[in-house]
């Protein structure tokens, strides 16, 4: 008899600042309106693992601000969990995580048993939940030998498991990552991937990830998000996006000796340079066809294939004003 | 089910500070060294009135451990309420660097966590030698039980008047970020003029430190009563009695900036 209500629900959601700015010959500084966010709607279900993107100062960071309290919106509306984030946000926070991937929670100066400890306090876990989270996070992420190490003497990568499992003891409904996979290298990037893969399946969490790593969308998240001026340009999923977009993915393709421009189905040939050629095909084609047409036909050196810039996508998805 | 709230938040505030002071028992030379240096500057202030009474019979009427007592119960005031919240006025510096954002994504009170936040025994220096010199001035005094009640309420209700300062006047760097010195000017600023007794400063300035700034009460009235002194401003002998009052309204007026603070918060670019 209940009506489906979505975890995460936004309505005509808005955010200005005020800004003081000073004016050349003017003696007093103005005062001017500048909208973060504008008249911005989604809504996302529990157990969603959604990517939300857009370039930088495009109102991501606001928007998650807002979505857990922090900011307090200055038109439309927001809830979560049934809860407006701005007005009960303490209680709203038993039930979110949060991980700004650049900022660290831990102590830094005490292990990270020590933090995990006080976290346990502060949200008042069971304990007895509370150790079997800690078991099973540290299993997972592979932190058991880092535990009773000082924090300043972690390496980024275990830090950033170390601030995720810090985020995640608490068993919250929605976990917003800003910028998880930042700095990571790859095979740290790629474990991080498969527990977020893992909890999400496990534990059903819903996950609001934002970043500049397409890959980490790739891998991650069924739906995407693009925010641009501080409002959706676009949602739905990644393939889609790059349709939407007209996104290309480019073969490089180094000859053994140079030749005219290559002709092979499905790809057309953008920039000649001595032996090497740059040919591009659509981003939700396979390439390989392509690569095998091309090197049946020539002889060829080397090939790489370039995967499209995320920022590109989104730059022709706005100048179209899709 | 749970404990009353306020008794929750004091638990979560002794166990932010205890990991902070674990934190600091890393660099154990550090803190000792701190701490005793700490305490050295802050006795300096009394020998140097100690030097003045060498050269003086007294100050406006004020004898040597009259001006101690004073001394005593505003710095001991000042330091329970520098050491419990002292890290309030950094919040210039939360806003600045996220970290107020974080804080803002836990299950605890903003304030507890700001004040507990970087929670130093530093200041436990002044605390000590404001006690002592606190000390020796209460065997000056002649005790009755209501005077024993009265200074204990002091020590208190000027406890409360600055954190009160201390909230507040933090506050406004919710707006303007950067304004420690803004804020010093009034808590600091409001302590050291305690220190001295206010009938040496013009009618206007102890009017401004009664009603505007409170610090009058945090040791200057209620030090009449525990003296038996007449107010040489001839101000009602009520207010010698009235500093939990006082105590109470600065809180709440903090309390009152603080919550207005948060709500137009506007944190940083990212």
């Amino acid at each position: 008899m209940t009506l489906h209500q979505p975890l995460i629900d936004v309505h005509h959601l808005g955010r200005s600042f005020d800004v003081r700015r000073k004016v050349e010959g003017r003696r007093r500084r103005s005062r001017e309106s500048v909208v973060a966010v504008h008249d911005l709607s989604l809504s996302i279900d529990a157990g969603e693992m959604v990517g939300y993107i857009g370039p930088n100062g495009a109102g991501k960071s606001t928007t998650i601000k807002m979505l857990t309290g922090i900011l307090v919106p200055t038109e439309g509306r927001v809830r979560v969990a049934g809860l407006d984030p701005s007005r009960d946000r303490v209680e709203l926070a038993r039930r979110i995580g949060v991980v700004f991937g650049q900022r660290s929670t831990l102590w830094w100066d005490l292990p990270l048993r020590d933090s995990y400890d006080l976290l346990q306090k502060m949200y008042r876990i069971e304990p007895v939940r509370y150790r079997e989270n800690l078991a099973r996070f540290v299993e997972l992420l592979d932190l058991g030998d880092q535990l009773d190490t000082p924090v300043r003497q972690l390496s980024l990568g275990q830090r950033m498991r170390g601030d995720i499992t810090a985020a995640l003891l608490h068993d919250p409904e929605v976990l917003y990552l800003d910028e998880p996979t930042i700095g990571l290298d790859v095979v740290s990037k790629g474990r991080l991937r498969e527990f977020l893969r893992a909890l999400n399946a496990e534990r059903g969490t819903t996950l609001l990830l934002t970043t500049h790593d397409l890959q980490d969308i790739e891998a991650l998240c069924d739906r995407v998000i693009v925010i641009d001026h501080g409002t959706s340009v676009y949602d739905g999923s990644l393939a889609g996006l790059h349709a939407r977009g007209g996104s290309t993915r480019t073969l490089v393709v180094d000859l053994v000796d140079e030749a005219p421009p290559v002709q092979v189905p499905g790809a057309t040939v953008r920039r000649v340079e001595g032996p090497r050629q740059w040919l591009s095909f659509p981003a939700d084609a396979s390439a390989a066809p392509i690569v095998a047409a091309v090197a049946a036909a020539y002889d060829v050196a080397d090939l790489s294939i370039q995967e499209p810039d995320i920022e590109d996508v989104i730059r022709e998805l706005y100048s179209r004003g899709v | 089910m749970a404990s009353p709230e306020p008794a929750q938040h004091l638990r979560t505030y002794a166990r932010i500070a205890w990991l902070w002071i674990r934190a600091a028992w890393q660099y154990p030379t550090s803190f000792v060294l701190l701490a005793v240096g700490n305490g050295l500057i802050t006795g300096l202030d009394f020998v140097g009135l100690w030097i003045m009474f060498t050269h003086l019979e007294d100050l406006k009427g004020f004898t040597l451990p009259e001006v101690a007592l004073l001394y005593g119960s505003a710095s001991l005031a000042l330091a329970v309420a520098d050491t419990a919240i002292g890290s309030v006025e950094r919040i210039g510096t939360y806003i600045r660097t996220g970290r107020l954002d974080q804080m803002m994504t836990r299950p605890v009170p903003l304030l507890v966590q700001v004040c507990a936040d970087q929670f130093t025994l530093r200041r436990l220096g002044r605390l000590t030698q404001a006690a002592v010199v606190f000390g020796w001035a209460c065997t000056h005094v002649e005790w009755t039980p209501s005077r024993v009640l009265v200074a204990a309420s002091m020590l208190v209700s000027g406890a409360l008047v600055f954190f009160g300062l201390f909230v507040g006047f933090s506050c406004v760097q919710f707006w303007t970020t950067d304004a420690t010195e803004f804020a010093n000017a009034f808590t600091y600023g409001g302590a050291t003029v305690t220190q001295y007794p206010l009938a040496i400063f013009p009618r206007e300035v102890m009017l401004g430190l009664t009603f505007v700034i409170p610090v009058a009460f945090v040791n200057w009235y209620p030090c009449l009563y525990l003296l038996g002194r007449t107010d040489p401003f001839g101000m009602p002998e009520a207010f010698q009695l009235a500093s939990p009052l006082a105590g109470i309204l600065t809180m709440a007026a903090a309390l009152l900036v603080w919550r207005t603070g948060v709500r137009h918060y506007t944190s940083t670019g990212s």
